[in-house]
């Protein structure tokens, strides 16, 4: 048996891990650059966890076992997620077990537990966040599994590693479906990694909170492994983006010669990504709740522009 | 440049133009309309000459300045000089709600595939995929004269119609005579100096430019 897949599977989640709090530590250290402060550094996020690992658990008395359980699924999901997901390699033992579309509802079940943890203990801000986080997914699912379709169509495939293959494999070629696919999904991974024009992460403004409210109530370990999470989910949402619409750089076999390469190239990505995050969220405020109907609509709108236009331009 | 990237790039902006369309049906602010318009001008006017020049029409090149001068130039300009001497608010305001009007302009996306797909079966030019995304853009500013309320919109809306029908021409015959090309530019031209005359009637009468004042309208009792 050829081992050499599993261990550079192993790999690529470790990296997910590592690298997950340097990117959210990197567009903090980029948007206290850009608003003139001082920033706190790159592994920051990396103390905060540490910290956050060595508290104590502060549990309400009527707290169930959901509630206990959350934290555990939620990081479960987004390794999982971080082993099917194409980062350094595409020869990945767990890739053929699940598709693009179960990415996305790996993604639903973490946010589906966290809204019921969120209202579990009975606060009113977890109840508040819970609902406005099903708002917004009830609206950004449709849009982001049309943007999925419209990838899929264009490379025959839902499976990403095949997706990345035939990029490869293809000639480059001028394709309106895919860059109305491309807009859309970045609409879709600010409003599902809760970025600024939908949710501010920075805040604990109780009127404008959404995945904050909802974790209110974690300490401890259960809040180092709900924010690692949240960071994962950042990492992973770029990193199916880069999959999905430009894969240049994972290695095309199962070998270690190619890892460096392809670690060099990610981390290159993850910091260009981060500096347009940070453009994005310096240039946008916050939008009003009862807005995100017309910007998620207008990401499902792109979505499904890109699918037409599959079918009436390529 | 050879007929299969010519064809890439006429299909490329075929879909900016559908964007823009999409775009200035769902922008809210009158300036960033007037911008949309403009842009969408642009990218006809470049596919024109894309298409002038791979099919060898030299008078499409003409046709593609004179976009570039109405519709990017002149229009958007005095459409601005329009509501700045107007005074009109900045606000578009609609019939529809917002995400309504978008999911209705796909439906008339799919309606206008469904429509054009025998007859871009029978076409052998290359801009003949495009000939279903020109009739949604013609579609599309129908949707948005029907769907606003204030003057100055509902002519935003007959000039991106006007943009979908040259676009039409220029994807499935390779644009009109330039004769034809010519009398309609500048009928477009009058069209929109006599519209801003309109404007200045309908504003001096009803101090507004919302089009629902007219239901007021009433013929006079004629006294004996």
């Amino acid at each position: 048996m050829n081992l050499i897949p599993y261990m550079i599977e192993l790999l690529q989640v470790i990296t997910l891990l590592t690298v997950a709090p340097a990117l959210v530590g990197w567009i903090r250290m980029l948007k206290c650059w850009s608003q003139g402060r001082m920033s706190a550094g790159l592994l920051q996020p990396y103390r905060d966890l540490f910290k956050l690992f060595a508290k104590d658990i502060v549990l309400a008395e009527n707290a169930s076992w959901i509630f206990r359980f959350t934290p555990y699924l939620v990081f479960g999901t987004g390794i999982l997620a971080g082993g099917i997901i194409p980062i350094l390699s595409i020869d990945l033992p767990l890739a053929p077990t699940a598709d693009v579309i179960v990415i996305v509802a790996l993604f639903a079940i973490a946010r589906f537990f966290t809204a019921l943890a969120g209202m579990d203990i009975g606060t009113a801000f977890g109840g508040m966040g819970s609902s406005r986080e099903m708002m917004i997914a009830s609206l950004a699912e449709p849009a982001i599994l049309m943007a999925i379709f419209t990838v899929s169509l264009t490379n025959k495939s839902t499976s990403l590693s095949q997706i990345v293959h035939v990029i490869y494999s293809g000639q480059s070629v001028l394709r309106p479906s895919l860059a109305f696919a491309f807009l859309a999904f970045i609409l879709i991974a600010l409003a599902e990694t809760g970025r600024i024009p939908v949710d501010n992460p920075a805040t604990h403004l109780e009127l404008t909170m959404i995945h904050e409210a909802m974790i209110l109530e974690y300490s401890g370990r259960h809040l180092a492994l709900v924010e690692w999470a949240g960071m994962m989910k950042l990492s992973l949402f770029v990193m199916l983006g880069i999959a999905s619409f430009a894969p240049w750089g994972i290695a095309a076999r199962g070998s270690f010669i190619a890892i460096p390469s392809a670690l060099l190239f990610m981390v290159l990505k993850l910091g260009i990504v981060g500096v347009l995050i940070v453009l994005i969220e310096t240039g946008l405020a916050k939008m009003r709740l009862f807005r995100l109907t017309e910007f998620l609509g207008a990401a499902f709108l792109l979505a499904t522009l890109g699918m037409l236009s599959y079918f009436m331009l390529d | 440049m050879d007929l299969n990237t010519a064809a890439q790039i006429n299909s490329f902006l075929a879909a900016l133009v559908l964007l823009t369309a999409f775009g200035m049906l769902v922008q809210k602010r009158i300036y960033g309309l007037i911008h949309l318009f403009a842009w969408q001008g642009l990218f006809l006017a470049i596919n024109t000459a894309i298409v002038g020049y791979v099919a060898d029409k030299h008078h499409l090149y003409i046709s593609s300045l004179l976009t570039l001068s109405l519709k990017v130039g002149l229009l958007p300009y005095i459409l601005h000089l329009l509501i700045h001497r107007l005074k009109i608010h900045k606000e578009v305001e609609t019939v529809i709600n917002i995400p309504m009007t978008m999911l209705i302009g796909i439906v008339l996306v799919i309606f206008s595939y469904h429509l054009m797909a025998p007859v871009t079966e029978l076409s052998t030019l290359i801009t003949r995929s495009t000939l279903a995304i020109a009739l949604a853009t013609v579609m599309i500013g129908l949707l948005m004269m029907i769907t606003r309320r204030h003057a100055v919109t509902q002519i935003i809306g007959f000039l991106a119609l006007e943009n979908g029908l040259f676009f039409a021409a220029t994807s499935a015959t390779y644009g009109m005579p330039l004769v034809v090309e010519l009398g309609v530019a500048l009928d477009v031209l009058i069209a929109a100096f006599i519209f801003g005359i309109f404007f200045f009637h309908i504003h001096t009468t009803f101090d507004s430019l919302d089009v629902e004042q007219m239901v007021r309208l009433r013929e006079e009792d004629v006294d004996d």
